[in-house]
């Protein structure tokens, strides 16, 4: 009854030179050691360096919050007519990221693209962190936070509802529905790695939790079955909701008057720019992860490649939208739009406008057309980084713009942000690497059993092992 | 049938042809109390250990179709019979404002349905199990193939089925405790 060392089995190599989607030379059991072994190996130095710039950037939020509850929304910059400024600009942009992960654990797997394999376990990992950043954002804003069950409809004592009609209830269960769907997807993905880690941990800690949450998974042909039929519908639900979502999110703008937010562009404009975000998150974070925990093998150039032309095909329909937008604001002949956004372009707020169009547009949209430019890890994490700046400079110039100069000029008026508002933005980003630090430590990063089945179908396609139908 | 001090006989295979030809093997010789444990989904096996239709489908549809209903009606009722408000003349069961949750929720109750249903239909949790009595199962969860037949099948027979499986081009063969 001794305990059997997987390490010590001989490994046949099953991936022949050539293959596309992951290096040659794994075989099932090298593919599950190398990833768990990020898991169960010992914390490294870089990773505890990183999780304290991360914590301390949560503190910093904890502490923004804190004052922000002890005081009132009034820490915010915001005031009449800019009631709405960073904390429904980091709700939009933060949720947005959330959207490519989404897009590939669900939509990719209906699509059957076998590239997903590497890169959606992080993917839908930085879903939930995002949306929980997100979700955080509309309850600090409200005036009286303790109260904000009210949004939801439960059977009070005056009889009162939420009001239906309104897109900000429409919002708690979109989001509510998206976190949620977005966590089991999640789970549910992750039930046969618990096991593999159950299996494999040696700590005694490690193995009673990572056994308590694979719930006794043992890869039965019938498991897998319906976990399969399960991995699919879910995915074909999740596909709608993530469009929903942000359709929803936009809703919170264009069903108001206000010119600059009542456009029926909105919808579809606001998902392509969520996923343009989302992925360039999925890049920012593919990049430092492959190469800190020595992954190149399994989230390959390739890889980036086509991650990279993803973003360029997205950030080609938020262009699209942009020119769309100023050119019905124009053609439509009303004075209060082709004033919004004439002030967009030439107002108080112009070059936060023109640094948009420079992230959002010109830089990525130039240098994305190259190839050796997408295959260059440096360069394209910062291209990615200057369309996430760009797409959070995005939301807020359609926020405040419209907001700080509607029909009436006498009521006028100028947004500027408080420390308070950068305390919560970049404190909502040290939550987020929190998260994703404690993940990245204590989860597979990359899903280990779908890698498996990628050896396997790949040396099935090779010819190096016989196909399971012969 | 007799009563039996073990749960079954495990086969570990070393790779999925031999695992799913020693599994058509298995289902030829008449045994139907059989389960076989891959490393990720292999194909090819369920018609082996007797596996029908998944009834997940049906399940995520009712999950989906109760989301809905209960979601239009949590909103119908309180708008047009609980509490009628009229706001700017708006009918009360506009319902066309009501389409949003509506869609979430029929979402909402698909996901929890789809996922909760499987987990019901696979048994988990499951804090024990019997296969977790043989050493090398913990290789089912990393680069190895388990066939197992279960002592409850009506022909099974120690020796007879260990000898059988032995001939099947299996790695090791093992009993597995109850």
């Amino acid at each position: 009854m001794d305990p059997v060392d997987p390490v010590t089995e001989e490994k046949p190599a099953f991936v022949e030179p050539g293959s596309p989607w992951i290096a040659p030379g794994h075989s099932y059991g090298s593919v599950s050691d190398r990833i768990a072994g990020v898991v169960l190996g010992r914390t490294r130095k870089g990773w505890i360096f990183g999780f304290a710039i991360a914590f301390f950037l949560f503190l910093v939020l904890n502490y923004g919050i804190t004052m922000l509850f002890f005081v009132g929304v009034g820490k915010f910059g915001i005031n009449i007519p800019v009631a709405w400024a960073f904390a429904i600009t980091n709700f939009v942009w933060w949720i947005g990221i959330g959207h490519a992960g989404t897009l590939i654990s669900a939509f990719l797997l209906l699509m059957r693209q076998k590239w997903r394999t590497s890169i959606n376990r992080f993917a839908e990992a930085m879903t939930i962190f995002a949306v929980a950043c997100a979700g955080m954002f509309p309850l600090i804003h409200m005036g009286r936070p303790w109260l904000f069950y009210w949004l939801f409809p439960y059977p009070d004592t005056m009889g009162v509802w939420p009001q239906f009609r309104s897109p900000l209830v429409w919002d708690v269960f979109a989001v509510s529905t998206y976190f949620t769907v977005s966590l089991l997807f999640w789970y549910v993905g992750l039930v046969p790695d618990l096991a593999t880690l159950r299996d494999k941990a040696k700590n005694k800690l490690a193995k009673v939790a990572y056994g308590f949450f694979s719930m006794g998974w043992r890869g039965s042909v019938k498991h897998w079955r319906r976990h399969e039929v399960a991995s699919l519908l879910l995915a074909g639900i999740a596909t709608p909701l993530v469009v929903s979502v942000h359709t929803v999110v936009s809703f919170d703008f264009t069903i108001a008057i206000v010119p600059g937010w009542h456009s029926t562009i909105f919808p579809p404009y606001f998902v392509a720019g969520a996923i343009y975000s989302g992925f360039a998150m999925v890049i920012m974070l593919a990049i430092p992860l492959r190469k800190w925990f020595h992954l190149e093998d399994f989230i390959t150039i390739r890889h980036l490649n086509n991650m990279g032309k993803l973003l360029l095909a997205t950030g080609m329909i938020v262009t699209y939208s942009y020119v769309m937008e100023a050119f019905m604001a124009f053609y439509s002949a009303d004075k209060f739009e082709s004033y919004m956004m004439l002030n967009r372009m030439t107002g108080p707020y112009a070059i936060v406008f023109w640094t948009l169009i420079a992230c959002n547009i010109a830089i990525p949209m130039t240098f994305l057309w190259s190839y050796r430019i997408r295959t260059n890890t440096v360069a394209l994490f910062l291209i990615a980084g200057v369309a996430q700046v760009g797409m959070w400079l995005e939301r807020f110039v359609i926020i405040v713009t419209s907001l700080h100069r509607d029909f009436v000029p006498s009521s006028w008026g100028q947004f500027y942000p408080t420390p308070t508002d950068w305390e919560v933005l970049f404190g909502s980003l040290g939550l987020f690497f929190c998260l994703f630090y404690l993940f990245a430590r204590l989860l597979p990063s990359i899903s280990i059993f779908e890698m498996r089945d990628l050896v396997h179908k790949t040396a099935e396609e090779a010819g190096v092992i016989a196909g399971a139908a012969e | 049938m007799a009563k039996h001090p073990i749960y079954g006989l495990m086969a570990e295979f070393d790779n999925t042809h031999d695992l799913v030809a020693a599994a058509h093997r298995v289902r030829e010789e008449g045994y139907r109390q059989i389960d076989a444990y891959t490393p990720f989904p292999v194909e090819g096996l369920e018609e082996t250990v007797g596996f029908r239709l998944p009834l997940l489908p049906i399940i995520t549809f009712i999950g989906g179709l109760t989301g809905c209903i209960g979601g239009f009606i949590l909103q119908y009722w309180p708008n047009v019979i609980g509490y009628p408000l009229d706001i700017g003349g708006k009918p009360y069961d506009s319902w066309p404002s009501f389409i949003p949750i509506t869609f979430e929720l029929t979402i909402l109750g698909a996901a929890l349905f789809c996922v909760f249903g499987m987990f019901f239909l696979c048994g988990l949790p499951m804090p024990y199990h019997p296969v977790f009595n043989v050493p090398r199962f913990k290789l089912a969860s990393h680069d190895r193939f388990f066939l197992c037949i279960k002592s409850k099948d009506p022909k099974f027979s120690l020796d007879e089925t260990k000898r059988f499986l032995e001939g099947l081009n299996a790695r090791e063969v093992s009993i597995v405790p109850v």
